[in-house]
């Protein structure tokens, strides 16, 4: 048998198979294996929580596929809070005739994704459609983490003098997906950036009390975020163009399709907003980490233009960056 | 060139451009790709005051008949045919529905980046019939003719083009010839130009002793196609000049016109907010007709309302700029685009809703 | 309807080439420019060449550039 069916997921005898035979394997911990029907945990102190659905296409891409995707997503999530993630869920939702081969791969990579980022899988589903119903398949994560105390981080708490940093290029995660789809014309060389960034984040923290705000400029990009940002705290973000870190293959692929870095998805990123007489600093503490060799400053929080976000081209001249509407779609005109 | 000396050589050319520049003067920026680079760069906040830069007609998505796009939507809808078309022609509305809506309906509809991935899928789906929406002006027309005849030669029964080509010079002349707005100079658009060589536009000066100035994209090279119409117009001698050297030559490019003129043949094509400009559209020939989606289907142009309130036609002309619409930002933005010029990504709308709002 | 941009010509194979700028590649149309070169720098537009970037004149045009100086 290499495909899922149906009846994997009624929940009888071929469903506990499939959990024990070819999920459990990967995603042990004491708590999972006690098999209930929910996770008994004790955590004490304010907790951080949050959810994700993954539904990518293709599953596969270069520098990833949609499980690690889902735990880093979740991860970076609760790593914005400044929490530090502890408990993960995972509910699959498998389109029958699947191939196990595929569900093997994907569950290594969660596996591997959720070593690295040090969290446990405590709880989770597994659920079959109909052939047709799910893309092939689709993911749930939730996540808990624990907010040290004093941690306060929040997208209000930007305030003008602030500087706006980022822990390294740009459109790397929207390019490899969007060169992994039919499209066999184009070689683009460009792997997603998909990564845990909860010891970034915690290698940081140290500088807890100047860090004002973290977010993970996922779809949408750097500029959907910045301009979420700059609405939560009222403040206006002036980012520059010259100061963005951009591959030259992703540069050159938006070109080719038209496209502007700043819209393209990441999935290792992280936007820290630190006040201006610590950002030396933090930046060199990102840089010496792995997913942050080239971090840098790319603008700043001013009290000009709330709630708007501008970038100073490289001609000097400013130009309002507004958040991305519709669809990425590739232009020739 | 590095960045440093680019700023610098921008900076002289700036200066250079205040420095002769004395009276007040209308630009016109023909083409979508300009009035796109115009804003992005923050071109207008360099310029003197009284240098006045209006948006012109040159988004083929933009001009494309309400009625053309109603076809499309129309043909999307038969069971075995892929529509395979450009990226900007997915959300335009027409009367009831778009291209985006025929999808989510199931249709197959596949956006391509070049009439060659159209070939492509006419190969890989030999029991479906794959129509090309051919949009663009004379940069991309050629391409489409040489897909069709790539498909003569390989044999390929099943790929169809639906031709929209639209050609420069004569808009250019009905937009003269209407009045409407008074320009003293023209940025000829560079790629079309590529293709189609700095002849065509000699009428423009000797007819209307307008200035102009075939230009590319670069921030540099546009504001050299600026300095060069600043300069013919202060010294009274408008003519056409290539600030594009390194990408176009005065005859344009032999091959690709002729390709062009070997599939197409010209003719009255309906433009958006103009109306119906003879000699300005593009046909396959007869010849060709089992390759035109127009002939196999029986496609014929039909006529469609503008939406209420909805100003792209004058936009278009350059008779009002997006920020006098009373629906731009308000009832159409690029979420719920009510007309084209919000639609494309070149439209003067949308370039204005995205980049920037200031009008000097 | 002009969004065309530089790329290199890495190989030619009959009626396509390899282009490629930045490290991104794309397998093109040479049909408009059939005299082209490998090495040649050419404008992609919608997957096809069509035209070849004259050095020459790319240096003329810089080198007029620089000539403009402030007084």
């Amino acid at each position: 048998m290499d495909k899922i069916l149906l009846a994997h997921g009624s929940g009888g005898r071929l469903s506990h198979e499939l959990i024990k035979g070819y999920l459990l394997g990967y995603i042990s911990n004491e708590i999972l294996c006690k098999m209930d029907d929910s996770a008994v945990i004790s955590l004490a102190g304010k907790m951080a929580f949050t959810t994700d659905s993954f539904v990518v296409k293709p599953l596969f891409f270069p520098g990833g596929d949609i499980g690690r995707l889902a735990i880093c997503g979740t991860v970076n999530d609760l790593a914005t809070s400044g929490a530090r993630p502890l408990y993960l869920s995972l509910a699959l939702i498998i389109e029958e005739g699947f191939p196990l081969e595929d569900l093997q791969k994907i569950m290594e990579s969660i596996r591997n994704t959720a070593v690295e980022a040090g969290i446990k899988i405590v709880t989770g589903d597994t659920k079959v459609v109909n052939h047709g119903g799910a893309d092939g398949l689709f993911i749930n994560t939730s996540g808990i983490g624990v907010i040290p105390d004093n941690t306060n981080l929040s997208g209000a708490n930007a305030r003008p003098g602030d500087k706006i940093i980022i822990n390294g290029t740009l459109g790397d995660h929207g390019v490899a997906v969007m060169a992994a789809r039919e499209n066999l014309r184009f070689q683009i060389p460009v792997q997603s950036d998909c990564a845990p960034l909860n010891a970034l984040v915690e290698s940081i923290m140290e500088y807890g009390e100047y860090i004002h705000c973290l977010r993970d400029p996922t779809r949408g990009g750097l500029a959907t975020t910045l301009n979420e940002l700059a609405g939560q705290s009222g403040t206006g973000m002036v980012i520059y163009e010259d100061a963005l870190p951009v591959k030259d293959a992703v540069r050159s692929a938006c070109d080719m399709l038209g496209l502007d870095p700043v819209y393209v998805a990441n999935e290792g990123k992280m936007v820290v907003i630190a006040a201006p007489e610590k950002a030396d600093l933090i930046l060199e503490v990102m840089r010496s980490h792995k997913y942050g060799r080239e971090s840098a400053v790319i603008g700043e929080v001013t009290a000009k233009n709330p709630g708007r976000v501008i970038m100073k081209t490289l001609l000097g001249a400013s130009r309002i960056i507004d958040m991305l509407s519709g669809e990425l779609l590739p232009r020739i005109c | 060139m590095m960045i440093g000396e680019e700023r610098i050589l921008a900076k002289n050319l700036i200066q250079e451009i205040f420095r002769i520049s004395s009276k007040e003067i209308n630009l016109m920026e023909f083409c979508g790709g300009h009035t796109v680079a115009i804003l992005k760069q923050g071109i207008r906040q360099l310029l003197p005051g009284h240098v006045h830069l209006l948006s012109g007609p040159g988004c083929p998505v933009c001009v494309t008949a309400t009625g053309d796009i109603d076809n499309i939507i129309q043909l999307s809808g038969y069971r075995d045919v892929i529509t395979a078309t450009f990226g900007d022609l997915i959300r335009v509305p027409g009367s009831k529905s778009s291209l985006q809506k025929s999808r989510a309906e199931g249709n197959d509809i596949r956006v391509v980046y070049s009439a060659l991935e159209a070939l492509d899928i006419a190969r890989q789906n030999p029991g479906k019939r794959v129509v090309m929406v051919g949009i663009g002006f004379e940069t991309t027309a050629p391409t489409v003719a040489a897909s069709v005849l790539q498909a003569e030669r390989e044999g390929i029964k099943n790929y169809l083009v639906h031709s929209l080509h639209k050609l420069t010079p004569p808009v250019m002349k009905a937009l003269l010839d209407s009045g409407d707005v008074k320009l003293d100079g023209i940025i000829c658009p560079g790629h079309v130009s590529t293709v189609i060589g700095a002849r065509p536009y000699e009428f423009i000066p000797q007819n209307y002793g307008i200035a102009c100035a075939i230009t590319g994209f670069e921030p540099l090279d546009i504001l050299e196609g600026i300095h060069m119409l600043v300069r013919q117009i202060e010294s009274g001698t408008p003519t056409v000049e290539i600030a594009y050297r390194r990408a176009v030559r005065p005859e344009g490019n032999l091959k690709a016109l002729d390709l062009m003129n070997k599939v197409f043949t010209v003719g009255s094509a309906w433009w958006r907010g103009i109306g119906e400009v003879p000699g300005s559209g593009l046909k396959l020939r007869e010849e060709y007709r089992a390759f035109d989606a127009a002939t196999v289907f029986q496609l014929t142009p039909q006529d469609a309302a503008e939406p209420a309130g909805c100003l792209c036609g004058e936009i278009l002309r350059a008779v009002k700029t997006p920020l006098d619409c009373p629906l731009f930002r308000k009832k159409c933005n690029p979420e719920q685009p009510v007309g084209p010029c919000m639609v494309s990504a070149e439209g003067a709308c949308s370039a204005y809703y995205l980049y920037g709002e200031s009008d000097g | 309807m002009c969004l065309a941009i530089p790329v290199k010509v890495k190989s030619i194979h009959g009626e396509e080439a390899e282009v490629e700028s930045g490290g991104t590649s794309y397998k093109a149309s040479i049909a408009l420019v059939p005299e082209v070169k490998e090495g040649d720098y050419v404008l992609l537009h919608a997957g096809y060449a069509i035209s070849i970037i004259d050095q020459q004149e790319a240096e003329e045009t810089l080198r007029l550039l620089r000539e403009i100086r402030v007084i």
